[in-house]
């Protein structure tokens, strides 16, 4: 598999990083980075991963099941993210998660028939203090209304 | 030049580890050396990494991931002499609900959290490291990757280090989205690219960690707070606090407050005055029901039990923790049984699946408290949930279950009412 020139330069650091004989730290970080230009972790993925890091292919298979950020599926070009754990609970965080469902028609997990927005009820994910907080894709928003998250998926919307 | 941040300072603040982030550009290295940067690495290379250990010692600067165990201690189980490399792994895993304040130090002053890793590092015998950032904090590796490749370029990381000799390389790792590898012998099988499953202790990491060689394995802000020991001493830090609990600390307030933020307090700061004075006191006159003092871990407290000072010990001997900082407050119309469940929820979410009492007792508390909340609820439930709890406590791998157990325990016990009143309101129903 080929990557981008910019990820495959952050591979070669990645896997520069450990010491010799310890290839396989990188397959973490190297699954989540390269997931986000495949858009998923696929079987062929895997077994590119396992090449690079020299594992076996079910050793980089184990761990896609166990952390929450790596998926075997495509989520949608911007992947929604609202924390209901307990400081965003407190102000407001669960009926921001049930407006963005509507908002999106879809569920936990779930992606929209157009591919462009998927979303997840996540756990929390150190904005408590500036709750209650989404995340799209990699960025975070603070204090987030429902009018907020209108305003944040319908600009979102106009950008495609 | 002062700059907005998350939220506005506080005037009651003591400002030691966060004195830097309202300077413009403090993420940069020009920055932190025009304002004391790398002063106390140079002071420390002048000393015996025995000096070094003993400062901290005398610091009484206690890990502020959760755990509160006393860090020059921990220092000092780092077999220095060791044949096998020594490693350094930073805890920036944060996921403790409730807590949101490395991203700070590491957003707003990366090198004074870099300057702690090196004098470490002096101390240890180490020359490398690892930070290890949960993955949903992709900006702030992004972050500390371009401050690491600065700290390169500038002679502050790899040979040499500001021509002293001394050399370290210290690296970034993305997590990808696990509670559990904040749990550090979990994350030591994350970083080797595994599952994120507890290991057996002993060996503890300070003499098998990363790839079975000598580790020590702290929290991004007690790493942050080893540079201001080692430039104006041990003894200095531990009087900012109360005896045996040095210092300050990033305080992460959230909830029902009319100002949440992060502020940074002394140990042993009043509680009430956090609450009332720096957060601004809870909105709408509404009156307080229970705080969570450091991380949902904590058994809870009643409004009635929060006239107390915020130190590791003064909170253990009411049952609780200071934990992470995360301390949650809420108002009277919280209802603790959505509380509860919401908990439990995180915690089944979480659990690793590793050992059994945690893996089935997180699910099944996770299943009664939904039933609970959906009005299925039997009066039986009550002393059930406290009994399965009680059951975990203890008997599992490592700290998960009881930080599952421990908050729902004190929950049943203290806000029995809320739970009647869900019975109440049924028996009415039918």
């Amino acid at each position: 598999m080929t990557f981008s020139p910019q990820l495959e330069e952050r591979f070669q650091k990645m896997l520069a990083a450990y010491p010799e004989g310890r290839k396989r730290s990188a397959v973490v970080p190297m699954l989540i980075y390269a997931q986000d230009e495949t858009g998923a972790v696929t079987p062929e993925l895997i077994d590119e991963v396992a090449r690079r890091c020299q594992v076996t292919p079910l050793q980089v298979d184990e761990v896609v099941g166990y952390y929450s950020m790596l998926h075997r599926k495509p989520q949608g070009k911007y992947h929604v993210q609202v924390c209901t754990n307990i400081s965003c609970l407190l102000v407001g965080g669960m009926e921001l998660y049930e407006h963005a469902c509507k908002k999106l028609g879809i569920g936990h997990k779930e992606t929209t028939a157009d591919g462009q927005f998927s979303l997840e009820e996540v756990e929390c994910m150190g904005a408590c203090s500036w709750a209650p907080a989404v995340e799209i894709n990699y960025d975070f928003h603070h204090h987030i209304t429902p009018e907020k998250l209108d305003q944040l998926i319908d600009g979102l919307r106009k950008k495609q | 030049m002062a700059k907005t941040l998350y939220n506005e300072p506080s005037p009651l603040e003591t400002m030691i580890l966060s004195k830097r982030f309202r300077l413009e550009n403090s993420h940069t290295l020009d920055s932190y050396l025009a304002n004391g940067g790398f002063k106390a690495f140079l002071k420390a290379k002048e000393m015996t990494p025995e000096q070094i250990v003993d400062e901290v010692k005398a610091s009484a600067l206690r890990g502020r991931g959760g755990a509160g165990f006393p860090t020059g201690m921990k220092w000092s189980f780092v077999p220095r002499s060791s044949p096998k490399p020594k490693y350094i792994v930073v805890n920036a895993d944060e996921s403790e609900p409730g807590t949101c304040k490395d991203r700070l130090l590491m957003e707003y002053d990366p090198f004074q959290m870099i300057e702690g890793i090196l004098i470490a590092g002096l101390a240890m015998d180490s020359h490398k490291g690892y930070i290890y950032i949960r993955g949903e904090y992709r900006y702030l590796i992004e972050h500390v990757d371009r401050a690491l490749a600065e700290a390169y370029k500038r002679g502050y990381l790899g040979k040499n280090i500001a021509g002293t000799g001394f050399e370290f390389d210290l690296y970034t790792h993305s997590g990808a989205g696990a509670y559990e590898c904040g749990e550090e012998t979990a994350l030591l099988d994350s970083l080797e690219g595994k599952r994120g499953i507890p290991r057996m202790k002993p060996p503890f990491p300070a003499v098998a960690g990363v790839w079975a060689c000598p580790t020590l394995l702290n929290n991004v802000e007690t790493f942050s707070a080893v540079p201001e020991i080692i430039l104006n001493g041990g003894k200095a830090f531990a009087d900012l606090g109360t005896p045996k609990n040095g210092g300050t600390r990033l305080l992460c307030i959230s909830g029902h407050v009319n100002k949440p933020g992060v502020y940074e307090v002394p140990l042993g700061y009043p509680m009430m005055k956090a609450i009332n004075e720096i957060a601004g006191g809870i909105p709408n006159g509404k009156k307080l029901k229970a705080v969570v003092p450091g991380g949902s871990s904590c058994p809870i407290l009643k409004a009635d039990e929060c006239d107390i000072a915020m130190d590791y010990d003064t909170l253990a001997k009411v049952g609780s923790m200071l934990g992470s900082g995360g301390m949650v407050v809420m108002d009277e119309t919280t209802d603790m049984v959505k509380v509860a469940l919401r908990i439990m929820r995180f915690y089944a979410h979480e659990s690793c699946g590793w050992c059994i009492p945690c893996r089935e007792g997180t699910t099944w508390l996770k299943k009664i408290l939904q039933r609970f909340d959906d009005g299925g609820g039997r009066k039986e439930d009550v002393p059930l949930l406290g009994e399965l709890s009680k059951n975990m406590l203890g008997r599992t791998f490592c700290a998960l279950g009881d930080a599952a157990a421990m908050p729902t325990i004190s929950i049943v016990e203290k806000f029995a009412e809320d739970f009647e009143k869900r019975l109440a309101r049924e028996m009415v129903a039918v």
